[in-house]
């Protein structure tokens, strides 16, 4: 079982979450053109080892995590929350 | 290489089995070929037998990172069957069904095909609704299909949960007589060992490492067996396409790599004839009994992106939780073992079979978790490909540029996301 550590809850099992995807793919503007809509929504890096993707840890607080994780090894090295604004305000308070 | 026959098999019996032949040869590598394929699985190795046999191609050589068959061609359930509905699919799994039917006496090795027919069980009017309109496409594109209603079912298969508390009573079931089940292994090494006899270089503990490019063509590959130089090359290695991908320097592609399990129980007396498939509310969960007498169950991925080929645990009770809500009787049963292999998964769940941006480079990829039963198939098209440099009809959409024209074919219509394809 991967273990997470929520910034909210804490370390928890990974099945108390769900896994989102790529949390490196940031989608372009509602006009951007058509290639750009292309290769946010269907071409992928797919990394072997160190990959930024989404979580949202929904048997918990219900917040939507960025996580880094080794796609090979299963060893997460950090977690935050996928909102910029609360990531701030947590990374602040600690 | 003997072929087989009742004879050789009776005249070995005489001398206590100790004069078979080796079934392929061990090759060594050369330093060029005509034609290289990396990727010694299903896939590979019968591209590898249909360039020789039905294009009559030769210098061809099968590059493996480990052995034969140490892939997901030896991870996997399988269950073999065509009831695809998109057009391609339709066509293409129809074709691969209709070469395993006759894929023993072709291969002269018996790969164990066993037509026990594929038992989908529904759970709602609207998914019997559903099914009747896919099994409609199926009889009027030349395959079988039959709806049982719950009288037939009950007879063929009469110890399912038929109680009507249960969480999700059985109403009918979707059925392909003509899918069902082979003997993995024996897929591999019939291909091997066919390949090999039409002089194909099958070179096991072969990685490739890097590719080798001079422009915009492959000139040869850097493997852990020394360089080979390669006329046409062939990617054909499932979860680690994106691996290769990299290494000829391509970029991104529309698949992303997740594990999925199989897992077999103890060996019991038989108990189940079909392949029998569950999936409702979003699980996805399927068994059928081998001829060792294991229950072989598999379910979903692991829904998260993965390159390790072990599986977790929350999967383990979910697939338990399965077995035991469709067939109770399984209470007491121990599963022996559990694995797991990395599968291609795409963006829409269907294959590739194509050209690339580079002229000498071809790629078999995105099999999900249905590669099993498209391996002959797969090997057919793809072959058909290398050698003639232009995609079969069948194949036509199955390329990497579908999604820019709109092409979706996804069976499931899940979306662009790669685990919630199977
Ligand atoms: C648990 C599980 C259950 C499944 N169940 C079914 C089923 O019931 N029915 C069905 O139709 N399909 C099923 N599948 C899918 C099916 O097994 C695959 O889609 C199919 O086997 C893939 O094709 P292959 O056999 O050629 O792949 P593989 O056997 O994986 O072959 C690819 C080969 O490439 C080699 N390779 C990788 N990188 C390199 C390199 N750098 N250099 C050299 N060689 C390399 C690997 O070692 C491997 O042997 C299942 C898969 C899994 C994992
Ligand atoms: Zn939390």
């Amino acid at each position: 079982m991967i273990r997470i550590p929520c910034p909210y809850c804490g370390e928890r099992d990974h099945s108390e979450f769900t896994y989102g995807g790529d949390g490196s793919i940031t989608y372009p503007a509602l006009d951007a053109p058509m290639a750009d809509w292309l290769e946010a929504v269907f071409e992928r890096e797919n990394v072997r080892g160190l990959q930024l993707e989404t979580w949202h840890h929904v048997m918990g607080c219900r917040m939507w995590l960025l996580v880094e994780r080794d796609t090979m090894t299963h060893e997460i090295h950090s977690v935050r929350a996928a909102h910029t604004g609360l990531a701030a305000v947590l990374e602040e308070k600690s | 290489m003997t072929r087989f026959s009742a004879w050789s098999v009776f005249r070995n019996g005489l001398t206590g089995q100790k004069d078979w032949d080796r079934q392929w040869r061990d090759a060594q590598p050369e330093k060029q070929y005509d034609i290289v394929i990396v990727g010694g699985g299903i896939h590979g190795l019968a591209t590898a037998y249909y360039l020789a046999k039905n294009h009559g191609l030769k210098n061809i050589a099968v590059l493996e990172k480990g052995w034969i068959g140490g892939g997901n061609a030896g991870r996997n359930t399988t269950i073999v069957r065509s009831n695809y509905f998109r057009p391609g699919n339709r066509e293409f799994y129809e074709h691969s069904l209709k070469l395993w039917e006759n894929l023993s006496h072709d291969l002269n090795y018996n790969v164990m095909f066993s037509q026990r027919g594929h038992v989908s069980l529904l759970h709602s009017p609207g998914a019997v609704d559903a099914a009747a309109r896919g099994y409609n496409t199926l009889r009027l594109t030349g395959s079988d299909a039959e709806i049982w209603q719950l009288d037939q079912l009950k007879q063929e298969i009469p110890h399912l949960n038929y109680s009507a508390n249960a969480r999700f009573p059985i109403l009918a079931a979707a059925v392909q007589r003509r899918a069902g089940t082979a003997r993995h292994d024996a897929v591999v090494w019939g291909y091997a060992r066919a390949a090999d006899s039409h002089g194909v270089d099958i070179i096991q503990n072969c990685e490739v490492s890097a590719v080798l490019l001079d422009q915009g063509q492959i000139t040869a590959l850097e493997t852990s067996r020394g360089r080979i130089k390669a006329g046409k090359v062939g990617f054909s290695v499932a979860g680690n396409t994106s691996r290769l991908w990299d290494m000829a320097g391509l970029g991104t592609l529309p698949i992303e790599s997740h594990k999925l399990q199989a897992f077999v129980t103890e060996p019991l007396k038989p108990i189940l004839d079909h392949v029998v498939v569950f999936g409702v509310g979003g699980t996805h969960f399927y068994m059928s009994q081998s001829d060792k007498g294991g229950l072989v169950f598999g379910g979903d991925l692991d829904w998260y992106k993965s390159y390790a080929q072990r599986g977790n645990l929350p999967i383990a009770q979910d697939v338990a939780e399965c077995a035991i809500s469709i067939l109770p009787c399984l209470g007491r049963v121990r599963l022996l073992r559990h694995w797991s292999g990395v599968c291609d998964m795409s963006m829409d769940g269907a294959h590739f079979i194509c050209k690339t941006p580079l002229d000498n480079l071809y790629l078999n990829a995105g099999w999900n978790y249905g590669g099993f039963k498209a391996g002959p198939g797969a090997g057919w098209y793809f072959a058909d490909l290398i050698a003639n440099d232009r995609p079969h009809d069948v194949v036509a959409d199955h390329d990497l540029k579908r999604f820019e024209r709109g092409v979706n074919l996804d069976e499931r219509g899940a979306g662009p996301d790669p685990k919630l394809h199977g």
